[in-house]
C-alpha cells in the first residue's frame, strides 16, 4: 500500500504525505542502486507481471531492473506478443495474466483510464507505466526525486513544461506531484498543444518559452510527437523548434544559475533540445533515469508489500 | 376483463387542457371517456386507486434506439418497448440506425409488425434521410412516410454534406415530415471522446468540443431558412445550441428541439468522478455546467420542446472495454421519470412543463397524435407514483442494455401503471406477463 492506495495509477489522487512516502523510500533504494551487488531479498517470491500494449524501451527495462533488483521474478508481457492482435479484450487479458497469480500487473496503455479499467478486475496491485495522455505517475514521481535531489526541496520552486502539454502524461503527473509538493507549475507551448482548462489545474499557461523559463528552477522539455505535426498543431519541426525548442544560447540567456533541465525521454535532438543543451551541465536526464529505478523499487516495494532491504528499513517505516 | 377504466383519486396533470387537479379519468372502449371531479363510478368499470399518484397523458419518446432488425442482442423491438411501458412511455419513435437502415419500407414494415406482435407501446418508425445513412443520397421520403415514417434521421452521424441537408430539409416538405438531426461536425470531433474542457483534460481524454455541435446547429438553421423546411435538433446539448435555436424560433424558423434527461441532469465533471466509466460516455458527451445550466432554462421556458431519452441499449462486449473503444449511449426509458423529477423538485422546472416536456411537447414537435387527455382520444395514459423510491439494480431493467450511469442509484418516482389504448400494459409489482 501507499498511504490508502493499493494502485499506483494517478498522482491526482495522491496526497502530499503519500508521494513523499514514495520519494522518501526511492533514497534509501537508490543507494542499494549504488552497492556492488545489486541484489537485496525484498520481493523474493513475489511475480511482477509487465504488460506494455504500447512500445517502451526504457519504462519497461526500468521497472524490470527495478523488480529483479528487489529479487522480483518479472515478466514482460508485449502487445505484440500478445492476444490483443486476436481480439481478446483488455479485462480478458488481464484476468488471464490475474489468474497466474502475480502481485503486480505494471500496464501502459494508449488509452486514458486503461489501467483503471484493469485495477476493477483484477486482486492485484496495479501499476501505471502511462495511460494514453491521462498520468504516467512512476515518471511524475522520478521527476520529483530528481528535483528534490538537484534542488534540495520543491517547496517554493517555480518549474516551467513546455511541449505538447495537450497530450502529454508526463505533464499532467508532474504538475499534480509538483504543485502538491509546494512548487508552482508554467505551462508552455504553442496554443495548439495547451489543453482546454489547462489554467483550472494549477498551472499559468505562457505561449512565449522566455516568459515560461525565466526564473524557473526547472525546465522539464517534453518529446515532439511527429504524428502531431500536420495534426496540424504545429506546421513543422523547424518552427517548433525556433519558437519552443531549447538551445544553448537560449539557456544562457534565460536560464538562471542552478536551473536544471529535465526530459522524459526519448529526447529529438534538435527538436527540444540542442544537443549541446542536452548533454550540457545543466541536464539532468540521465540522472532521471536512474532516479526512475530507484522510484519504481520504492513503488513495487510499497505495494507488493516486501520485508525492507537492510538499510531500508527505517525508510520503510517512515 | 372490463373494457371500462375508472381512474379514481389520481392528481390528473394535462398540460395539453391545462387542467392540474384531483379528477376521475374514465376510459371506454379503448377511449377517453371522461376527464371531471366528480363522476359516477359506472357498474362495469375495473377501478384504479390512483391516490397520491399522478395521472397523465402516456409518455412519448422521439428519440429511441430499438436496435432491430441486426442487433437484437442489445434489444428488440419488444423488450425495448416493455422497458418504454415500464418508464410509462406509450409511445417511442424508433430511430433508423439499425441493420440494415431503416432507408427502406421493408425495414419499416418489419419495426412495426414487431411492434404490434408485442402489443405494448406504439412505435413510430423514423426513417433515413440518406439511403444507409452514408450522407450520399436522398432516401425515398414519399415511400417512408406511406409505410409509416414519421419523421427523417440520420441519427448517430450527422449530415456533414451541406447540399444534401439542403435538398433533404427541400424534399422533405412534400411530405410535411420533420428531419431529426444528429449535429455534430466530425471534423471538429476528431478522435473526442469526451466534452472538452478541464474534466478531459485531467482525464487525458481526447476532447469534443462544444463548438463541434455549435456549428452544424447554425449551418442547419441556416438552410432551414433557405429552404422552408422542418427541423428538429435531437439531444441538444450546448448552451450556444441553445442561443442559436431561441433566436431562430424568435425569427419564426420552424425549428424544435429535445434534451436528454441526462443532459440534463449529469455534467462532464460526473465522467470523471465515474473514473472513466463507460456508462458516462454518450454522444453528445456530458457537457459543462455552463451548459446544463442553458438546457436545463431552454427546457423550462421551451426553447426545448421535448425531453427525449436517446435510449441507446448496448451489451457488455461493446461498454467493458476501455472508455476510448466503448460505445456511445445509455438506456433511458426506465430511468426518464425519476431522473426528470429530481430536476422539478429542484426547481429546475415545474411539475407541469416536466409532463408537457413528455407528452404533448414531443407530440406537437413531431405532429403525433397523443400527449392529451382529451375526451374522445385514444386512451394512452401514465398512471406515476412521484414519491416511490426505488434503487436501481440494473438486473430489474426491462431493457436488455444495462449501461446505465444510475446503476445502484436511489431514484425517486416510479410508473405504477400503463395504459395503451385503454389496454394496461405495465403494472409495477405485477407479475410478467
Amino acid at each position: 500500500m501507499i498511504g490508502r492506495h493499493k494502485h499506483c495509477i494517478a498522482l491526482a489522487d495522491y496526497s502530499r504525505e503519500e508521494l513523499l512516502e514514495v520519494l522518501d523510500l526511492a533514497v534509501s533504494m537508490k543507494e542499494v542502486l549504488q552497492r556492488p551487488i545489486k541484489k537485496v531479498p525484498s520481493l523474493r517470491g513475489k511475480t511482477v507481471v509487465n504488460l506494455f500494449f504500447e512500445a517502451s524501451t526504457r519504462t519497461r527495462s526500468s521497472f524490470e531492473i527495478a523488480a529483479k533488483i528487489l529479487s522480483a521474478d518479472a515478466l514482460n508481457w508485449t502487445s505484440s506478443s500478445s492476444s490483443v492482435t486476436k481480439g481478446e479484450t483488455l479485462v480478458d487479458t488481464a484476468r488471464n495474466l490475474e489468474a497466474m497469480r502475480p502481485d503486480v500487473l505494471v500496464i501502459r496503455h494508449a488509452a486514458g483510464g486503461a489501467p483503471k479499467l484493469v485495477a476493477d478486475h483484477v486482486a492485484c496491485s496495479v501499476v501505471s507505466a502511462g495511460d494514453g495522455a491521462h498520468e504516467h505517475p512512476s515518471q511524475g514521481l522520478l521527476d520529483c526525486f530528481t528535483l528534490r535531489e538537484k534542488l534540495g526541496t520543491l517547496e517554493g520552486k517555480t518549474i516551467a513544461i513546455v511541449g505538447d502539454i495537450s497530450h502529454s502524461r508526463v505533464a499532467r503527473s508532474d504538475l499534480f506531484a509538483m504543485t502538491k509538493l509546494g512548487a508552482k507549475v508554467r505551462f508552455c507551448g504553442p496554443p495548439t498543444m495547451i489543453p482546454a482548462g489547462a489554467e483550472t489545474l494549477g498551472a499559468t499557461v505562457h505561449y512565449g518559452l522566455r516568459e515560461a523559463v525565466e526564473g524557473a528552477d526547472a525546465v522539464v522539455m517534453l518529446r515532439i510527437q511527429h504524428e502531431r505535426i500536420g495534426d496540424p498543431l504545429i506546421p513543422n519541426t523547424r518552427e517548433y523548434s525556433k519558437l519552443w525548442g531549447l538551445n544553448q544560447k537560449k539557456a544562457a540567456e534565460w536560464l538562471k544559475p542552478g536551473c536544471v533541465i529535465l526530459h522524459p525521454g526519448p529526447i529529438n535532438r534538435g527538436v527540444e533540445l540542442a544537443p549541446e543543451v542536452a548533454d550540457g551541465p545543466r541536464s539532468v536526464i540521465l540522472d532521471q533515469v536512474q532516479n526512475g529505478v530507484a522510484v519504481r523499487m520504492a513503488i513495487l516495494y510499497l505495494l507488493a508489500g516486501g520485508s525492507p532491504p537492510d538499510g531500508a528499513a527505517a525508510a520503510a517505516k517512515a | 376483463m372490463s373494457d371500462v377504466l375508472f381512474i379514481e383519486g389520481g392528481r390528473v396533470i394535462d398540460p395539453a387542457s391545462g387542467t392540474d387537479g384531483v379528477r376521475t379519468v374514465v376510459v371506454r372502449d379503448g377511449k377517453i371517456a371522461e376527464v371531471a371531479e366528480r363522476v359516477e363510478r359506472p357498474r362495469d368499470a375495473r377501478a384504479v386507486d390512483a391516490r397520491g399518484r399522478w395521472v397523465t397523458p402516456g409518455f412519448l419518446d422521439l428519440h429511441v434506439h430499438l436496435r432491430e432488425p441486426g442487433q437484437e442482442y442489445k434489444e428488440t423491438v419488444a423488450t425495448g418497448t416493455r422497458a418504454a411501458v415500464a418508464g410509462g412511455f406509450t409511445a417511442v419513435c424508433a430511430m433508423p440506425n439499425t441493420n440494415p437502415v431503416n432507408d427502406d419500407t421493408a425495414v419499416t414494415e418489419l419495426v412495426l409488425a414487431r411492434a404490434a406482435a408485442a402489443g405494448l407501446a406504439r412505435v413510430y418508425p423514423v426513417g433515413a434521410i440518406s439511403k444507409g445513412s452514408k450522407g450520399e443520397e436522398l432516401a425515398e421520403y414519399g415511400e417512408l412516410k406511406a409505410a409509416g415514417c414519421v419523421a427523417l434521421s440520420d441519427d448517430g452521424k450527422p449530415v456533414m454534406s451541406a447540399s444534401l441537408m439542403r435538398r433533404a430539409l427541400e424534399y422533405a416538405k412534400a411530405f410535411g415530415l420533420p428531419l431529426t438531426v444528429h449535429e455534430e461536425d466530425l471534423h471538429l470531433v476528431g478522435k473526442g471522446v469526451m466534452h472538452e474542457g478541464a474534466a478531459a483534460t485531467r482525464l487525458g481524454l481526447k476532447g469534443i468540443p462544444a463548438a463541434a455541435e455549435e456549428v452544424m446547429i447554425l449551418r442547419d438553421l441556416a438552410l432551414l431558412e433557405l429552404t422552408g423546411g422542418r427541423l428538429h435538433v435531437a439531444h441538444l446539448s450546448t448552451a450556444g445550441g441553445v442561443r442559436a435555436v431561441r433566436d431562430a424560433k424568435r425569427r419564426g424558423l420552424r425549428v424544435t428541439a429535445e434534451v436528454t434527461p441526462h443532459h440534463l441532469a449529469l455534467t462532464d465533471e460526473d465522467v470523471a468522478a465515474s473514473g472513466y466509466s463507460t456508462d458516462f460516455k454518450m454522444n453528445p458527451p456530458l457537457r459543462s455546467a455552463e451548459d446544463v445550466r442553458a438546457v436545463r432554462e431552454a427546457l423550462a421556458d421551451g426553447t426545448i420542446d421535448a425531453i427525449a431519452t436517446d435510449h441507446a441499449p448496448h451489451s457488455p462486449v461493446e461498454k467493458d472495454v476501455e472508455y476510448d473503444a466503448a460505445a456511445n449511449g445509455i438506456v433511458g426509458l426506465e430511468t426518464a421519470f425519476p431522473v426528470c423529477l429530481a430536476l422539478a423538485r429542484q426547481g429546475v422546472l415545474s411539475e407541469k412543463r416536466l409532463v408537457e416536456a413528455l407528452t404533448v411537447g414531443p407530440a406537437r414537435a413531431f405532429g403525433l397524435p397523443g400527449g392529451a387527455l382529451a375526451r374522445g382520444a385514444a386512451a394512452d395514459v401514465a398512471i406515476l407514483d412521484p414519491a416511490a423510491e426505488w434503487v436501481l439494480d440494473p438486473a430489474r431493467l426491462h431493457s436488455k442494455g444495462k449501461n446505465t450511469p444510475w446503476k445502484g442509484r436511489r431514484l425517486a418516482g416510479r410508473c405504477s401503471m400503463t395504459i395503451v389504448g385503454g389496454r394496461i400494459v405495465h403494472e409495477e409489482g405485477r407479475a410478467e406477463r
